[in-house]
């Protein structure tokens, strides 16, 4: 009886059948939905998709043109800041929620708070908090300093600051949340163990703690980029994409000439850009990540 | 965003709704109070001559967020019964798919190739001999509208033209009054430029440069000059911190701007706020410069459905809106200028007279919208957007952006 196992390919048999739409979702939609994407990319496509290639002509228009390098500079610039800030407020504000504080519940709701508001509710909270007219500098010049000078919205220079304070408003209270779900699971004993051997506290955070709850650190780092990359609603929100095109982002730039543009080819070539900027992130990453392990 | 195309068939599926016999839907983007009150007019008309029914599909946002609406619907196989585009290229690859119905028969049927003013309006709707949509106004770009109050408190004459104008910037700021309002939106940067354009080089050199491509005069003297007269526009325009085309029509019509360029759509929101023009208001078309309108403009399209009642009800309503009672009902509510000549508007006011003036005497042009594509519009939008908000880029550099445009549009 134990000899005739069945074949490989029927152990299992419903748990298979069962994953096969999903498997198909990933097939036919996704990697489907993309090598489409990318071969017409390579035509010039205007309202509707159609077959006429035309070499990478809409590439080089890509490069060539202002608003996409303006567009991948504030990425740039959002990405970086995005990372690191939202990275050390959240775990310092986990570091202090940590420390068997009174309140605790009260003040993780507070922080997490903001995470719970769409991007299209917190670009417009943000930009009237940042109107010269109405938000910060109007109640701090009521305060008496008349010369007080904050309209990041409206300098094409630094928007994209003014928009990365809104993004960090709402993104840093799950970065705390995710940290101190890590802090939580550092067993107390290796606490116990840092203090008698006299190491201070911020010692044992650096090189004990966040060694140890590295895994957190990278789901964490993988939410925030893929926050990054599909940033866009905040900024239609906020800002339009404006003073002039000063705070214009890659995602908006692909919608545009899709859709108001009515240039899929553009569109396209653009959106390309963005998935060959993500893979060049991730591929060495999922590499030394994976393919490490598989030699211990 | 690779997966656009999935979403638009998506969302073309989500917003499927039945369209039951000769009730015909509607679907255009005119929201704002005197569009709907205009729009309204449609309808009525459209309700008391035939015996079908107005489905009113309004679309919130402007063309820009209307036009994906409206084009995923139609290829996604749930078309409407029919829709609003500005007549001109927009709807080129529609044509070319097949997906709009021929309306020659009704073109035909009520004789618009004689009643339509100027025939440029029906060629823009004419591919391959045959007729494809129902020009339903005429809008123009090229009105200069002033504050007859700001000038005034600023101690200068209101301008003639342009060149007053300008002169007449250093007096208004010094009164404290932003000598010109221009909104943040991207389309009114370049519409304000495409009038300096079409005014100060003059209609012949806006035909050559986007109706052929012509490079060489893109990068000219005359063009250069344009540049020039933009930048003076910046200058004038900055610290005008408005969004909405309306809201910096209402810097003017509580005379704390000078002056805005934009078309006669304008001309609703001094109605709306009981200006009367000649008094409080002042309105230059051509800039004063060149007395000439563009004849853009909007028009009904009729998507292919297969369904005869449905057909019936296009070509009732086709016909139902170049009535001469229709267009009346319809234009002195919209402020745009009717698509016949031979009916009577006169119950318009001076700045409408005017247009209608100029339009008898054949001083109009083509609209950008029937020269460009979607496409080229979109970088001349880029490029003038990020010139007027940034002083930081001179007037050089963007005629060679501008020219590299024109050289590569299609």
């Amino acid at each position: 009886m134990a000899a005739a196992r069945p074949l490989g390919l029927f152990r299992n048999i419903n748990a298979k059948i069962a994953a096969i739409p999903m498997v198909l979702t990933a097939l036919v939609v996704f990697t489907g939905g993309t090598i489409w994407t990318v071969v017409y990319s390579f035509t010039n496509s205007k309202l509707l998709p159609r077959e006429k290639f035309v070499g990478f002509q809409q590439y080089e228009r890509l490069w060539g043109t202002e608003r996409w390098n303006v567009a991948i500079e504030n990425l740039l610039i959002y990405g970086a800041c995005m990372v690191v800030f939202s990275l050390v407020i959240g775990f310092v504000l986990a570091a202090l929620l940590d420390q068997k504080i009174r309140f605790e519940n009260t003040f993780r709701t507070i922080l997490l708070y903001p995470f719970a508001l769409s991007f299209i509710v917190t670009g417009l909270v943000w930009q009237w908090l940042l109107n010269p007219d109405f938000g910060i500098q109007s109640v701090i010049r009521a305060l008496g300093w008349e010369s007080f000078d904050f309209d990041p919205l409206y300098n094409a220079d630094i928007v994209i600051y003014g928009v990365l304070i809104a993004g960090l408003w709402q993104g840093t209270g799950l970065v705390m949340c995710l940290m101190l779900a890590g802090l939580r699971g550092i067993d107390q004993e290796i606490w116990k163990a840092a203090r008698v051997d006299g190491i201070p506290m911020w010692k044992t955070y650096i090189f004990i703690v966040i060694p140890m709850i590295r895994p957190v650190f990278i789901t964490t780092l993988v939410i925030i980029a893929s926050g990054i990359v599909r940033l866009y609603d905040l900024i239609v929100a906020q800002t339009g994409g404006g003073p002039g095109i000063a705070s214009d982002v890659p995602a908006k730039y692909v919608y545009d000439y899709m859709f108001q543009g009515q240039n899929l080819g553009q569109g396209f070539a653009a959106s390309t850009m963005m998935l060959l900027a993500v893979l060049v992130v991730i591929i060495p990453w999922a590499y030394l990540e994976f393919g490490g392990k598989k030699r211990v | 965003m690779t997966f656009r195309t999935i979403l638009m068939a998506g969302t073309a599926l989500c917003a499927g709704s039945a369209v039951s016999a000769a009730d015909l839907e509607v679907t255009h983007w005119w929201t704002s109070g005197g569009e709907a009150a205009a729009v309204q007019q449609f309808a009525t008309e459209f309700e008391g001559q035939t015996e079908h029914k107005w489905i009113d599909g309004a679309i919130a946002g402007g063309g820009g967020t209307a036009r994906p609406v409206m084009v995923s619907r139609i290829i996604g196989g749930d078309p409407m019964g029919a829709f609003q585009f500005n007549h001109g290229r927009q709807a080129e690859e529609l044509i070319e798919a097949g997906l709009l119905r021929d309306m020659t028969h009704v073109a035909e049927a009520e004789g618009w190739t004689d009643i339509v003013n100027p025939p440029s309006l029906l060629d823009a709707c004419t591919v391959d001999g045959k007729i494809y949509c129902a020009p339903v106004n005429i809008h123009s770009w090229q009105w200069l509208w002033l504050s007859n109050g700001a000038f005034e408190t600023a101690g200068v004459d209101v301008p003639a033209n342009w060149d007053e104008f300008v002169a007449a910037a250093p007096a208004l700021k010094e009164a404290g009054i932003q000598p010109m309002a221009l909104g943040g939106q991207p389309w009114q940067s370049s519409g304000a430029f495409n009038v300096l354009m079409a005014t100060l080089a003059g209609p012949d050199v806006l035909q050559k440069v986007y109706g052929d491509g012509d490079a060489d005069l893109a990068g000219g003297e005359e063009m250069a000059r344009v540049f020039k007269a933009a930048e003076d526009m910046r200058g004038m325009v900055e610290g005008s911190n408005v969004q909405d085309w309306n809201q910096a029509t209402n810097l003017v019509i509580t005379d704390a701007a000078g002056g805005q360029i934009m078309g006669d759509w304008a001309q609703g929101e001094f109605a709306v706020a009981g200006e009367v023009a000649g008094e409080d208001y002042t309105c230059l078309p051509g800039l004063g410069v060149i007395e000439v309108l563009s004849t853009g403009g909007d028009a009904f399209y009729f998507p292919e459905t297969g369904d005869a009642e449905i057909e019936a009800a296009q070509d009732a309503l086709a016909a139902t809106l170049l009535k001469p009672q229709t267009q009346v009902a319809f234009n002195l509510k919209k402020g745009s200028l009717p698509i016949r000549g031979d009916v009577d508007l006169a119950s318009a006011n001076d700045c409408m007279k005017k247009g209608l003036q100029l339009l008898a005497d054949g001083k109009t042009m083509p609209d950008v919208n029937m020269l460009n594509t979607e496409d080229t519009n979109n970088q001349l939008n880029d490029l003038f957007v990020q010139f007027f908000q940034d002083p930081s880029i001179s007037a050089d550099d963007a005629q060679a952006r501008f020219v590299s445009i024109v050289e590569n549009k299609d």
